[in-house]
């Protein structure tokens, strides 16, 4: 899916990006099929909704002739806008009193047991004493759970049986004297899962808030969660306001749409992202990261912000130029190649190039004969490079043996070089597509 | 109390209803607006159906609605609940429970993502099994998680059933195929496997689940009888690759849903049933021993639309 989504983006913005001027409509277009996107990857209706017109808002009061391609603007402002939602800034756990208690609140199953016992093992590794604090008393073998993670950590773990106790409130409340007692810095409660709607076990919930203090409430979410999760986000966040968010079970393909609706619901940063069942397997949240995991267009994203960096539009401009009178050498066309292996992929690249279409989906780009090409072409002296006619049968013996291929990969090189070169005369009149099929990135 | 009234009882919570907001609407014409269109993707939307899932539905009641022309609310969502359940895959021939006859024993495999529900599913049907007569075996198979394998023991007390259980981080296969052999031994009716839960994506974790099916394979050549895949009722589109994943590793007969019991719908598995053709079996709505019920089309697709 995350593949599949990836590249109806891409079309999206190869679309977009194939012309030259960007309108209402195109626009309009594009963020439709984003809209589509981010519902696919489970934002919530609403918040979909909103985020949309706020983005449409900004692109059409966007000046569109000084930026460099309709594509690459819209994708700024849709990533950039994705970004500032998620939070900017990444947001640290707060510590005050001792011990410092961190309670651990969400659904059932979410991940709650895990994270406090990746949580506990993180904040050691930043210089705290933690403790563990099993709540969970509904849960078959929830404290055991927490028992044994405790124990392969090697971290003092309070439980129930510590406790003497079937009471959460309770068992909380005395985990902080004992967490003193041994002279732990940080208190870890980890609570049983529960409904938002189940008001019993939510008031709970506020009463082991209101004996213990926490300085910091993370809810936990299930990082595949659908449309609910601003329901549930909502309730948790009106009954004890939480302070953060962890989205667990980001290692598999969820694409975390809960991540921007809880965000946009709750306002509340998120903390941290559970990748795995390990108990290392935890990591700050990063909001570039995850605009890029909801819109399905990582690559693409950063790319864009490579070539920004890597392309010369100026150079770009001029070999546009060149094209059109017909002034492309095969220097020229090295040149090329050596800045598109700066960037990695061929076909994402070639989109991004002005003046050349985006229409490449169904040619068959091997980033393999490039770099053959490339050896190809670097084998030549500098004058069989400017002139290609004296490339005799000698000379492409010479040049395929320097480059490790074939005199028929030269000669085709040549040849496509030759058929490109012809077509170029005609280029005014012609349309990116033809004018892609002209390129000599096909199979070999 | 009847299924459908314990679904609403504590589905409705806060729904908006819905109903009421599109009975105005309608007054005003014969042919369904945008705004009402927009509410009605809204519904289907918001219940986790999926953009394509929706605009399928969503065209056959524009279709539906030029040719039958109804002047009341009620009708066109009448009209909803039949477009939905249309797509839903019918329980074909006898249920899971009367496959059961005769055949000893009948093995079912629980898989399915992290959390899902699994091993609390196994526990509510060995109480279900139990109360029909069934002399039920439970086997551990998740070595893997932390106390993964006392909390089935403990729901083993609760319906006070046999289990087979073996240390954390026990070959899960091996485990499997002493349960059988136990089962064989032992005459039990029933045999309940739990499994690790399992990311698709993870591809060891997905051979792992493979291997546990050829042991099976190898004890009772045609178990299992069942695999039933536990999909989180929370979860949104990613449940479509998880049943998709699944279907490839083992051959996925039915499905359970999980966690109705809060404000989430379940609406992706149309979306699944359109593309796999696998039934629903049961729901769970809440995390005690009973909690557990059959799947009904119709109080299914009422509840989204409710
Ligand atoms: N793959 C993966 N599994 C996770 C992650 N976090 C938790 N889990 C698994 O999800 C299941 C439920 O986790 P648990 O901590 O028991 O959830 P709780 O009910 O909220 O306490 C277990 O099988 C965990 O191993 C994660 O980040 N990635
Ligand atoms: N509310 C609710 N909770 C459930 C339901 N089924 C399971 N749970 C809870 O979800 C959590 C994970 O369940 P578990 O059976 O351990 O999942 P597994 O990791 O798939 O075996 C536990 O806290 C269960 O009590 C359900 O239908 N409703
Ligand atoms: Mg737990
Ligand atoms: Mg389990």
């Amino acid at each position: 899916m995350f593949t599949e989504l990836s590249s109806k983006l891409e079309n999206v913005f190869r679309k977009l990006g194939g012309r030259s001027t960007i309108n209402e409509k195109n626009i309009q277009d594009a963020l439709r099929d984003v809209r589509v996107a981010l519902l696919e990857a489970d934002v919530h209706y609403k918040v979909v909704k909103e985020f949309i017109d706020k983005a449409t808002t900004l692109a059409l009061g966007q000046e569109v002739l000084h930026s460099v391609s309709p594509a690459q603007q819209l994708i700024k402002i849709i990533h950039d806008e994705l970004v500032a939602t998620l939070g900017g800034e990444n947001a640290p756990i707060q510590f005050s009193g001792l011990p410092s208690v961190v309670m651990i609140v969400g659904l059932q199953g979410s991940g709650k047991t895990t994270l406090s016992g990746k949580l506990a093992n993180y904040l050691r590794k930043k210089g705290r004493d933690p403790m563990l604090v099993a709540a969970d008393v509904y849960r078959p073998a929830a404290a055991d759970q927490l028992r044994v993670l405790g124990q392969s950590l090697d971290i003092l773990t309070y439980t129930p049986q510590e406790a003497g106790s079937n009471d959460p409130v309770k068992i909380c409340r005395d985990a902080i004297d004992y967490a003193r007692q041994h002279s732990k810095d940080t208190v870890i409660l980890d609570t049983a899962g529960r409904l938002h709607i189940d008001d019993a076990l939510m008031q709970e919930l506020e009463h082991i808030k209101a004996q213990t203090s926490p300085a910091e409430i993370l809810f936990v979410a299930d990082g595949m969660t659908g449309q609910d999760a601003v329901n549930t986000a909502k309730e948790f966040a009106t009954r004890i306001n939480f302070d953060g968010v962890v989205l667990t079970k980001l290692d598999g393909d969820a694409r975390g749409g809960a991540a921007l609706s809880i965000r946009s619901i709750t306002g509340k940063p998120i903390k941290f992202i559970g990748t795995g069942e390990k108990m290392e397997a935890i990591e700050e949240f990063h909001p570039e990261r995850m605009a890029s995991r909801i819109l399905g267009m990582g690559d693409i994203v950063s790319l864009v912000e490579k070539a920004q960096e890597t392309i010369d539009l100026e150079k770009a401009k001029e070999l546009e130029e060149k094209f059109r009178k017909n002034e492309f050498t095969l220097e020229d066309f090295a040149d090329q190649l050596k800045q598109i292996k700066k960037l990695g992929s061929l076909e994402s690249i070639l989109g991004m190039i002005p003046g050349i279409g985006n229409k490449i989906k169904n040619l068959n780009i091997d980033d393999k004969v490039m770099i053959h090409m490339a050896a190809i072409i670097s084998s030549m002296t500098k004058s069989e490079r400017a002139k290609p006619q004296i490339l005799d049968g000698k000379r492409r013996l010479r040049i395929a043996r320097g480059s490790g291929t074939s005199v028929q990969e030269v000669n085709r090189l040549l040849k496509q070089f030759d058929d490109m070169k012809k077509m170029m005369k005609k280029m005014g009149k012609m349309n990116p597509n033809d004018l892609m099929k002209m390129m000599p990135f096909g199979k070999m | 109390m009847s299924i459908l009234d314990k679904l609403k009882q504590r589905l409705v919570k806060t729904r908006e209803n819905i109903f009421g907001r599109i009975a105005g609407i309608l007054q005003s014409g014969a042919k369904i607006d945008e705004t009402t269109l927009e509410k009605i993707e809204e519904i289907l939307i918001t219940a986790d159906l999926g953009v394509s899932t929706t605009q399928k539905i969503v065209q056959s009641l524009q279709q539906r609605f030029k040719k039958e022309k109804p002047e009341k609310p009620e009708l066109l969502f009448h009209m909803l609940e039949e477009e939905m359940e249309k797509l839903i895959v019918p329980i074909e021939g006898v249920h899971v429970e009367k496959k059961m006859d005769g055949v000893t024993p009948f093995v079912i495999l629980i898989v399915g993502v992290n959390g899902t529900g699994k091993t609390t599913t196994i526990g509510k049907l060995a109480h279900r099994y139990t109360q029909q007569g069934k002399k039920i075996l439970l086997a551990a198979g998740d070595t893997f998680r932390a106390a993964a394998g006392g909390q089935l023991e403990i729901w083993a007390q609760r319906s006070s059933v046999e289990i087979v259980r073996q240390k954390e981080g026990a070959d899960p296969a091996a485990l499997v195929f002493d349960a059988l052999a136990s089962a064989k031994a032992k005459q039990s009716d029933v045999v309940l496997i739990d499994t690790a839960g399992r990311l698709h994506t993870k591809v060891n974790l997905m051979e792992e689940l493979k291997k546990i099916y050829r042991v099976i394979q190898k004890q009772i050549p045609e178990a299992p009888h069942e695999t039933l895949l536990v999909l989180d009722g929370t979860t949104g589109q990613n449940a479509i690759q998880q049943a998709k994943q699944f279907s490839q590793a083992v051959k996925i007969t039915g499905l359970v849903l999980t966690k109705l019991d809060g404000t989430a719908k379940g609406g992706v598995v149309l979306a699944i049933q359109q593309e796999l053709k696998i039934p629903v079996y049961y729901i769970g709505i809440g995390e005690g021993i009973d909690d557990l019920e059959e799947f009904h089309a119709h109080d299914f697709v009422q509840a989204i639309v409710e």
